[in-house]
């Protein structure tokens, strides 16, 4: 039992959910899945609603796709692909509707932003296409956990700053900050913004992580 | 076995395809009357939401019932038709002729004053948003008002269901003595003395102004129901000391 889990979680293994997670992050490094990441980071909630349908979408998709993968034309690779992925999203979002309906509500708009996630089809195609199913459900689950926590991390300063609240609990003005003149950022709501946080958060992993930097 | 083989790619392209449009056909299916069951209860929570009452999806059906106690359908004359409330689909309907439009109205009576709720729906930023508005008696002032929306953008046009901007539209008036100015939405913020005007949202000016529009058009189409219900109030009022001198006044002047 235990020599089976030592390999479940060997080095290697373990490696495939850490590594996204900073030096090979799919947004940070690779600049993948920007675009979600400017929509749906001004609150912090659709953020982490998105980032857990990433999660189960991405790891879902790999674990299939690498099931299927010595069947797979591959000539026609891509657009398995995307048939996997959609089909996957559209059996979630219907099973959602009929059971948990507000958690459906939530997602609306996410549905068609979780397909056209170019970090799902890049791991699909860049991983669970060549590799066995446990290793693609790892690679995949830490994917998404890279993503995540960095749609995460710009949703938290953009409803900070730009709303002053957290979850929609207004922090600041019961901080009594406003009291004192502070004012929020209406900028940090537009799109741009989320542009330049995640700017910020590309320089600061670059100055502790230097391998990264290009000569 | 070869699998780039043309014969080969062709037969799994179209094995595929058949699996997947089957379970996502049978999925579809099989979950709609679960699907629609949630938004029909979802409705009548809406709808029970605008005179305060705020119910659980299970529960909304029972409380429907029970508040909600009369339901008819207008003509654009403000007429009664044949025809249920609660199944008109306001989508369908905006898209007819206006004197073909049936017009759904809920009536609800809270502390013995009867409420009217009138459905909404416009055109958001990127698809349809709806809602209900609450009327008192009085036909001018709101008494509760529920938005929500298909796909607005969350964090800005979606903030149209959220409780912050739903809450100001309270006790605003529709009328300006016996003129229509419904409710707009204003961006940077409304004037707080405004009868007429709420806060819009930053961001999310399309939608706020969709809101604007929605609220116009439809207030517009039932104001011969609006009129009629007025003359009624005004000639109780003749009667009765509780009844809205100005309003009263106001009518006589324009039937002089």
């Amino acid at each position: 039992m235990s020599d089976k889990k030592e390999v479940l979680f060997s080095k290697k293994n373990r490696k495939l959910l850490t590594d996204p997670l900073n030096d090979n992050n799919p947004v940070t490094t690779q600049v993948l899945g920007i675009c979600s990441a400017l929509a749906i980071t001004v609150q912090l909630k659709p953020a982490i609603v998105m980032a857990i349908s990433v999660l189960v979408v991405m790891s879902v998709a790999n674990v299939v796709v690498s099931l299927m993968r010595n069947l797979i034309p591959s000539r026609i690779r891509i657009i398995v692909q995307l048939v996997v992925i959609a089909a996957l999203v559209i059996l979630v979002d219907q099973v959602l509707k009929a059971f948990v309906y507000d958690v459906s509500k939530e997602l609306s708009v996410f549905v068609g932003l979780i397909i056209t996630n170019c970090i799902i089809m890049g791991r699909l195609e860049a991983f669970a296409l060549g590799n066995g199913v446990w290793k693609s459900f790892l690679d995949g689950l830490g994917n998404a956990f890279g993503y995540g926590w960095i749609l995460i991390a710009v949703a938290f300063f953009r409803e900070l700053l730009g709303a002053g609240t957290l979850f929609g609990f207004p922090v600041i003005e019961k901080l009594g900050l406003y009291e004192i003149g502070y004012e929020n950022n209406g900028m940090m709501i537009l799109p741009p913004m989320a542009l330049v946080t995640v700017g910020i958060i590309i320089w600061i992993q670059r100055t502790k992580n230097r391998d990264l930097i290009e000569s | 076995m070869d699998v780039n083989k043309n014969s080969y790619t062709f037969g799994f392209a179209t094995v595929m395809v058949v699996l997947v449009a089957s379970l996502l056909s049978v999925a579809a299916i099989s979950l709609k009357p679960l699907q629609d069951k949630n938004i029909e209860s979802e409705k009548k929570q809406n709808i029970l939401s605008t005179v305060g009452i705020e119910v659980s999806r299970e529960d909304a059906a029972a409380a429907f019932e029970k508040n909600i106690v009369n339901t008819y359908v207008l003509n654009n004359k403000g007429e009664e038709v044949e025809g249920d409330a609660f199944t008109v689909d306001l989508g369908v309907e905006l898209k007819k002729p206006a004197d073909q439009q049936l017009l759904p109205v809920f009536e609800s009576k809270q502390n013995s004053e009867k409420i009217y709720i009138i459905p909404m729906r416009g055109k958001g930023l990127w698809g349809p948003i709806w809602g209900f508005v609450a009327l008192k008696e009085d036909m001018s002032t709101i008494s509760g008002a529920v938005f929500d929306h298909k796909s607005e953008t969350p964090g800005l046009g979606a903030e149209i269901s959220l409780g912050w901007f739903q809450e100001p539209f309270i006790g605003k008036t529709i009328f300006e003595g016996t003129e229509l100015v419904s409710i707009k939405v204003v961006k940077g913020g409304a004037k707080e003395d405004d009868m007429h005007a709420v806060d819009g949202i930053s961001g999310g000016t399309i939608t706020a102004d969709g809101v604007t529009d929605m609220l116009a058009e439809r207030f517009s189409q039932y104001l011969p129901f609006f009129k009629k219900k007025m003359s009624e109030t005004m000639e109780l009022s003749n009667d009765s000391p509780f009844a809205d001198s100005t309003m009263a006044f106001n009518l006589n002047t324009i039937q002089q």
